[in-house]
């Protein structure tokens, strides 16, 4: 980290005339800093250009793409927008970003609520069986996913799921998701028990306690948690890919796909616009919960 | 307001280990009792299992008439103070000293009313509207408190509620507490307090009465003064009192008159003690606070010669450090008189206060020298 600290300081200087011994010490300290922080761009600017190039080339022409490396379009255009919300079906983009989100509202509300649950559960209650089935919870957090991707889908068929969006959001209902519910377990493993204990003797049940002190207390991880499954959500790709089959019920992930049609020469520019809205939902998402985000993922959370 | 007991209380832990071996206390209406030992003697257990934050293994717990074994706290009619606060961290002070008359659905009013009554009582009006981490730790704790005295329980416990203040803030909070305790009184709503500490200064100056824990038994339940004048035991008598008391192994020995020998000398025993003995000769713990050993010249009678190893100074006494066999003894004497010349290498004579050694059974600890002493 460079802080300020690093800085020369000025207010000293003016005091005692420095040796220069110190005069010495004080340029190799700025040469430092300065390196770091060229480094540092530098190393930024190579992570983010794809990012830029990408919302750059949204505004291209067709042409202009594939002709120059350089993000800035010469000529902005919108034509990639708008073909590119048009669709070549009978839906336009619109359509497909509500399907994303008749798949992720659910989720993340179901995942949130059931996370909770079962991470208070273990967390602060003793019950027999307790350790086995955490070791199984863990167990789940170790599996490939493709393992169980053929027996979830024959179970899914079973049930007459398929082509409908509840394969998709249903598992996070009853907390599904192992990682969620072991990282809201670790955030409430930080947190005493004292306000619990607190509760309870002002009067508080089990469910009082949760609503009114542990989930206040827990929510820089919630949120964390909801802004986890929003994004993987909006940008998971299989998951619809393998259930849903109708073009009318086609999220936002496997839309963007349908441009690439091997009927048509590929429109990149409307391919790429409408990536750039994909991707601003979970930007907004994430600049708004930004502050509890951080919280949450650093661990411990709690202030003494 | 009401009167608690516990009856043969026994707390055994899921792991197996057994941190309460069947208690018996009672503690009247309106009694301030402080619970005092050890670390690990199981002080906060016996609270807790009184709250009902740990489930009782064995006994029961009786809060006025009823017994509470099967009680969910919020319905035993008690309120607790903990060590660390236990604020709830995103309400309000005003909401964390209302949240349990909510949560008993009181009409808003009444809140308001009991908010008011008791934000005024320990001064915490001005922070009504801030969060907890806004709060000094003397703040919180005042908060705390409020948070116990709103909902007007039968009994309080107190769980260290000081111990994370520093020294000067911690006497304070001692007398606020004991004051609130005398004005509840004073108004004819007495409050029944179990205070757990392991400051014996804390125990001492609140305590209507205390009791003394170890390793999950009592040693002995009494008001300050007996406790200082008459432990029951060796523990009890090195627990309670600065600098601890002296326990020094000694034998008793009758032929015809009596004699104790320790460290290699041999002292009549003084009149004070000898009418108090009714046991046979034997192997004894002798238990000398260091205030009632007096500085005399080597070779006095009745006193045991020493050698000093070391001389505090402590602006208003003197604790003497005398090395007398294997043990070594540490006498409070004024800054006057003989105190003043002693130094390092001396040979003194310390005289016990007859009226007032304490012989302990040396296997049982029992202390022998009550017995014709009420
Ligand atoms: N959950 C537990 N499981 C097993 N043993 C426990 C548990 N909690 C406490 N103990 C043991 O019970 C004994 C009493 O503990 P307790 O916390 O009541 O002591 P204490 O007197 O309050 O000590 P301190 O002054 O340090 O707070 C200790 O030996 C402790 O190790
Ligand atoms: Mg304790």
């Amino acid at each position: 980290m460079v802080t300020l600290s690093d800085l020369p300081d000025q207010s000293r200087a003016d005091r005692t005339p420095p040796t220069p011994l110190e005069l010495k010490l004080r340029r190799q300290r700025r040469v430092s800093s300065a390196i770091r922080y060229v480094l540092l761009i530098v190393v930024g600017l190579i992570m983010v250009y794809p990012l830029l190039w990408l919302v750059g080339a949204a505004f291209k022409t067709n042409s202009e793409i594939f002709n120059s490396p350089w993000f800035w379009p010469a000529r902005p255009t919108l034509e990639g927008f708008r073909e590119g919300w048009e669709t070549s079906t009978p839906y336009n983009f619109g359509h497909f970003f509500l399907n994303s989100m008749w798949i992720v509202i659910p989720k993340v509300i179901g995942t949130a609520i059931s996370c909770t649950l079962v991470a208070y559960g273990f967390a602060r209650f003793e019950f027999p069986g307790k350790k086995i089935l955490f070791a199984i919870l863990i167990a789940t957090l170790l599996l490939p996913d493709v393992v169980t991707r053929i027996p979830q889908y024959l179970l899914f068929r079973e049930l007459g799921w398929l082509d409908t969006y509840l394969p998709l959001f249903v598992p996070s209902w009853v907390a599904g998701d192992a990682f969620f519910v072991f990282m809201v377990i670790q955030f409430l493993r930080a947190i005493p028990r004292e306000m619990e204990e607190a509760a309870r003797v002002d009067g508080a049940n089990t469910a009082q306690t949760l609503i009114f002190i542990v989930v206040p207390m827990l929510m820089p991880a919630i949120i964390s948690v909801c802004l986890f499954q929003f994004m993987w959500t909006m940008n998971d790709f299989l998951g619809p890919l393998i259930y849903i089959s109708s073009v009318e019920k086609y999220p936002v992930s496997i839309a963007l796909k349908l441009s690439i049609d091997a009927t048509e020469a590929f429109n990149w520019n409307a391919i790429l616009s409408m990536t750039v809205l994909a991707l601003i939902p979970s930007l907004v998402v994430f600049f708004l919960a930004q502050k509890s985000f951080i919280e949450g993922i650093s661990t411990g959370g709690v202030k003494g | 307001m009401a009167e608690l007991q516990l009856k043969s209380l026994e707390k055994k832990y899921g792991n197996g280990f057994k941190a309460v071996h069947g208690i018996d206390l009672e503690v009247q209406e309106g009694e301030f009792m402080v619970l005092v030992g050890p670390s690990g003697c199981a002080k906060s257990t016996t609270l807790r299992m009184i709250a009902g934050l740990e489930t009782i293994t064995g006994g029961e717990v009786r809060i006025g008439d009823n017994v509470v074994n099967d009680l969910v706290p919020g319905k035993r009619g008690i309120a607790m103070v903990f060590q660390n606060y236990a604020l709830y961290p995103h309400m309000k002070v005003r909401r964390n000293l209302s949240f349990g008359l909510k949560i008993k659905r009181q009409p808003k009013d009444r809140i308001e009313a009991a908010t008011g009554e008791v934000s005024g009582i320990l001064e915490i009006e001005e922070l009504l509207e801030r969060l907890p981490k806004q709060l000094s730790g003397g703040q919180a704790q005042r908060v705390a408190l409020g948070r116990a005295l709103i909902k007007q329980p039968e009994v309080f416990l107190f769980d260290e509620p000081l111990s994370n203040l520093d020294a000067k803030l911690r006497a304070s909070m001692r007398v606020r507490i004991t004051d609130l305790h005398k004005r509840l009184r004073d108004e004819g709503r007495p409050a029944t307090v179990v205070y757990v500490t392991h400051d014996q200064v804390e125990a001492m100056t609140m305590g209507d009465r205390i009791c003394v824990m170890k390793d999950g038994h009592i040693m002995q339940v009494a008001d300050p003064r007996t406790l200082y004048d008459r432990p029951a035991n060796a523990f009890v008598g090195g627990f309670i009192g600065m600098p601890e008391m002296n326990l020094v192994p000694a034998v008793l020995t009758r032929d015809p008159d009596l004699r104790l020998t320790a460290g290699g000398q041999s002292v009549a025993v003084p009149d004070g003690l000898a009418h108090r003995l009714g046991i046979p000769d034997g192997a004894v713990t002798m238990g000398l606070r260091p205030q009632h050993l007096t500085l005399v010249a080597p070779g006095s009678d009745g006193a045991f010669d020493a050698k000093v190893v070391n001389v505090e100074f402590m602006g208003h006494e003197i604790n003497v450090h005398a090395r007398l066999g294997d043990a070594v003894l540490v006498a409070v004497v004024p800054t006057g008189g003989m105190g003043a010349e002693v130094s390092r290498g001396d040979l003194i004579g310390l005289r016990p206060d007859g009226a007032r050694i304490h012989l302990f059974d040396a296997e049982t600890g029992k202390n022998v020298s009550l017995t014709n002493h009420h």
